[in-house]
């Protein structure tokens, strides 16, 4: 059987391999000493390689989703989740893995000294297993990554849709980045939720961060305008840039129902004008 | 005796409170009832209070937007006052904006409006 004979090699070979290995980590092009200390890099391939002993001794060395495997690739996705959020790149993560191939193969050379073809066979099999754990490597550091960049969108969702009141009765919601539709039922929910709980009869809706208004965007804010005016508020947007109103009638999108406003300012004026109230200089009082 | 909603008269305004689940047969015969009320008292102003109406259906709200044309025949304006913001998204997700009614956000806001018109 292949399998205990690498058992075997590995057991008897385990200092050294650990050795050599941590070796060949330290040596590889691109190797991140400013990230990983050297006795900590010794503990991680210590563990990996007790593990991967114990998965290799099960006698599986095809089905790295086994159960046998498990252990060996729970360290894995630790590592790579690890290295992930340290800044190491792919090649780095993934040559935690890879480049225990060599010190492998040379002790397995060795333990085939008289037979080639037993060597040959034993090679690929095991090239092919660290292989597929390369994969894996790359498959946790990727999915890892892909776990920030959404957590980081929904951030984002949570922190860009403020309503702020500006003045009794007069709420405000200032759009910063693109309106899709997932936006849109946020934007609209807290700011109708905002209107209920201040009773605000104006809402200013400011588009100043918003990069371009489509018809898609267009309709997106009008939806929002009509659920207001539903409840019985107004809307006034600000905020609209001269090239967005020159692609808004480009576009014939019809903002005739709606008070639009050119600055954030110019529409607090006409809410507090609404409202009955008037700025006026403290000289001339 | 089946149940209706009741319609009050303050002056020249009728108040509807809808505080029980609309559906479609009350929605019909408050349609009914109001219309009738219109033109015996000669109101001129109907005010609708939805503000414990949670959910509404494209019919509840044609059936809305009915009443207030229909009053608007009748020579009444209508106030949609206190409607809640699931209901308003859902209004418009429907497409249905209720154009030409008039809206406030509780009774007494809606009162100012009817007064002022």
């Amino acid at each position: 059987m292949s399998s205990s004979v690498l058992a075997t090699v590995i057991s008897n070979g385990q200092e050294d391999l650990l050795k050599e290995w941590v070796q060949q980590q330290i040596q590889a092009e691109g190797m991140r000493r400013d990230l990983i200390k050297v006795e900590e890099l010794t503990a991680q391939s210590r563990e990996f390689l007790q593990r991967f002993q114990g998965a290799v001794g099960s006698g599986d060395l095809i089905n790295i989703r086994s159960i046998a495997w498990s252990p060996v690739l729970e360290s894995i996705s630790d590592l790579s989740r690890q290295r992930g959020r340290m800044g190491f790149t792919p090649t780095e993560t993934a040559l935690f893995v890879l480049s225990l191939k060599a010190p492998l193969t040379r002790l397995l050379r060795e333990a085939h000294k008289d037979d080639p073809i037993k060597f040959i066979d034993e090679i690929t099999v095991v090239g092919e297993l660290l292989d597929k754990l390369g994969l894996y490597t790359m498959e946790v550091f990727l999915q890892s990554r892909e776990e920030v960049i959404i957590r980081q969108q929904e951030d984002m969702l949570e922190l860009s849709t403020p309503v702020v009141k500006l003045w009794d009765g007069i709420v405000a919601l200032p759009i910063i980045g693109t309106l899709d539709s997932a936006r849109t039922s946020v934007v609209m929910e807290s700011l109708l939720q905002r209107i209920v709980e201040t009773g605000s009869e104006i809402a200013i809706i400011d588009i100043t961060g918003v990069p371009t208004v489509d018809t898609l965007v267009a309709q997106h804010l009008l939806k929002t305008v009509a659920a207001a005016r539903l409840m019985g508020a107004d809307c006034i947007i600000s905020g609209i840039r001269p090239q967005i109103a020159q692609t808004m009638v480009h576009l014939a999108i019809d903002l005739s129902a709606v008070t639009t406003k050119a600055t954030l300012a110019e529409a607090l004026k006409t809410a507090l004008q609404r409202n009955g109230m008037k700025v006026v200089s403290s000289s001339a009082v | 005796m089946q149940e209706r909603i009741p319609i009050l008269q303050m002056g020249m305004v009728l108040l509807v409170t809808i505080q029980v689940d609309m559906h479609d047969r009350l929605a019909l015969q408050l349609q009914d009832d109001l219309t009738n009320k219109i033109s015996e008292s000669g109101a001129k102003g109907v005010l609708i209070d939805i503000s414990s109406l949670e959910m509404v259906d494209s019919f509840i709200g044609r059936v809305l937007a009915n009443i207030s044309s229909m009053a608007s025949v009748l020579d009444a304006k209508t106030v949609v006052v206190g409607m809640q913001p699931a209901v308003a998204i859902t209004l418009v997700e429907l497409g249905l904006s209720l154009n030409g009614v008039m809206t406030a956000l509780n009774v007494m806001k809606g009162m100012k409006l009817l007064e002022r018109e």
